[in-house]
């Protein structure tokens, strides 16, 4: 038996094209809403163009992105990328310490962060107090992760984007960004999708797996899929081996 | 000075064409072409000045104005190509800086309406324009190809291109206004300004050239501080489309 839910984000015949090469082919498909979804598939399957177009840093060639019944395309951009947040994969970051990367959110809205606010965030992240007025630039790559994560935890969105955030994360600060990232998405009903190229992560924390292989949807369902894939295509990926669609 | 003085003053251009040519710079035909067109370019713009200034007719003085800021658009547009929209943004941002100058000057009656100092003031305001819109337009595309990822950070988290933007445009705008500042922080030190050496040369007060630089030195520190700022506040919305994404650009 199949379960049925609602779609957070319903993608229908979605393409995009640059430079006449074909990033993402014809993808139709829905992430359920208030649920971990995890995107899986090798490099350069088109994964992180499919966030992109998510939060409308880039718009599809061709077919619509809907949220609930309004495409992607009539929302106003700002108010599309607050309700949907985006963490990067490459942590940019602007110069300056980590409080004025995390106040940055807020001020893009002409609104101040409090101290306390900016130290809650930091500890649910797994940061100490004091990384508040350090430069962002004696950060390592796990730090930077984090505190880009806590900088779009900040606008609250509905629809969280995440691109790799844990691939330069040691064990322990890996297992505290998941439990993170399960609080999220349990206290405030946030959707979260999720690139990750850790299957044993996609099948402990995800409810739900998108399988994206060569710019194509291959699969789609409840994360067990990934523990005993029927498709070849899928099963190849999941293997190790070389994938096609 | 004769044309036979001029004609010994090519040992300034043989010199370079012997270092370049010894050196294996493979600059002569760069030197000669330069050389031949300064000669060429300087002595028309000689006879058309004079017959200017004798015809003292307003609507000279209008085309000549006009051919200046036409020639400048033309050379600052390469630059910028990558801008949409460019040509008449650069021609745009020089008509307004020229008008702005004149306005001041001729308003406050600084200098009297006539073809000698509108059209060589204009030549000082526009070339140092053009210059400044090209430093300008180098750095600006230069710091967006640099932080690009900084820019998409913003607008992903819901920032206007305005805010995604503002700290390159600041950055290309300080850039571009520095090399004025500077080489007005040392003038009379180390160099004496072509103007006014030109004045002493031919005989004027020295005190009075003074004065004369003094004008143009105050008056190129508007001229560079409104080309950058009005250019960059023109160039900046091509960068994006109605999505506001940024688009990418070729430098």
């Amino acid at each position: 038996m199949t379960t049925t839910y609602l779609p957070a984000l319903h993608f229908r015949h979605v393409s995009y094209t640059v430079n006449n090469q074909s990033i993402l082919k014809n993808i139709t498909g829905s992430f359920p809403e208030g649920k971990i979804i995890t995107l899986v598939g090798p490099s350069g399957a088109g994964k992180t163009t499919l966030l992109k177009l998510c939060n409308g840093l880039i718009s599809p060639t061709a077919g619509e992105i809907y949220i609930q019944d309004k495409t992607v395309s009539a929302y106003e951009p700002v108010q599309l990328r607050r309700d949907i947040g985006i963490v990067l994969q490459s942590t940019p970051m602007i110069k300056g310490t980590v409080f004025q990367n995390l106040a940055l959110p807020l001020e893009l809205q002409g609104k101040r962060l409090h101290k306390e606010a900016a130290y809650d965030i930091l500890e649910d992240v797994g940061l100490e107090k004091d990384f508040l007025e350090r430069e962002t630039d004696s950060l390592s790559g796990g730090q930077r992760q984090k505190v880009s994560i806590a900088r779009t935890l900040l606008n609250h969105s509905k629809i969280l984007l995440l691109d790799e955030i844990t691939s330069a994360l040691d064990r322990t600060s890996l297992h505290e960004i998941e439990q993170l990232i399960i609080k999220i998405n349990q206290k405030y009903g946030t959707t979260i999708i999720w690139i990750t190229h850790n299957l044993e992560q996609a099948i402990a924390i995800g409810d739900y797996t998108w399988v994206l292989i060569d710019g194509q949807l291959i699969e789609t369902g409840e994360s067990s899929l990934l523990v005993s894939p029927t498709n070849p295509s899928v099963k190849r990926f999941v293997e190790g081996g070389v994938v096609t669609p | 000075m004769t044309y036979l003085t001029l004609s010994i003053t090519l040992i300034f251009v043989l010199i370079p064409l012997v270092l370049s040519k010894t050196l294996h710079l493979g600059l002569e035909k760069d030197t000669i072409i330069a050389t031949v067109r300064s000669i060429i370019q300087l002595l028309a713009v000689g006879y058309v000045l004079k017959f200017v200034f004798d015809s003292e007719n307003m609507l000279y003085i209008f085309l000549m104005v006009g051919l200046m800021i036409f020639a400048a658009t033309m050379n600052t547009r390469k630059k910028g190509k990558s801008i949409k929209g460019i040509t008449w943004k650069v021609a745009a941002t020089l008509i307004f800086v020229e008008v702005l100058t004149q306005s001041i000057l001729l308003g406050f009656q600084i200098i009297p309406f006539s073809a000698q100092y509108v059209i060589s003031i204009s030549g000082m305001v526009i070339g140092n324009s053009m210059v400044l819109s090209i430093l300008f337009l180098n750095r600006f595309t230069a710091e967006i190809e640099a932080h690009q990822e900084e820019t998409e950070l913003i607008l992903s988290l819901g920032g206007t291109p305005k805010q995604a933007i503002h700290q390159q445009l600041i950055s290309a705008i300080k850039a571009s206004m520095i090399p004025t500042i500077e080489s007005q922080k040392t003038m009379g030190l180390v160099q004496l300004p072509g103007m006014m050496s030109g004045q002493i040369i031919a005989g004027a007060d020295p005190m009075q050239a003074v004065q004369f630089q003094l004008l143009i030195v105050f008056l190129l520190l508007t001229t560079a501080a409104v080309t950058s700022v009005c250019l960059g506040f023109l160039s900046y919305p091509s960068l994006f489309n109605q999505r506001m994404q940024l688009l990418k650009i070729e430098s």
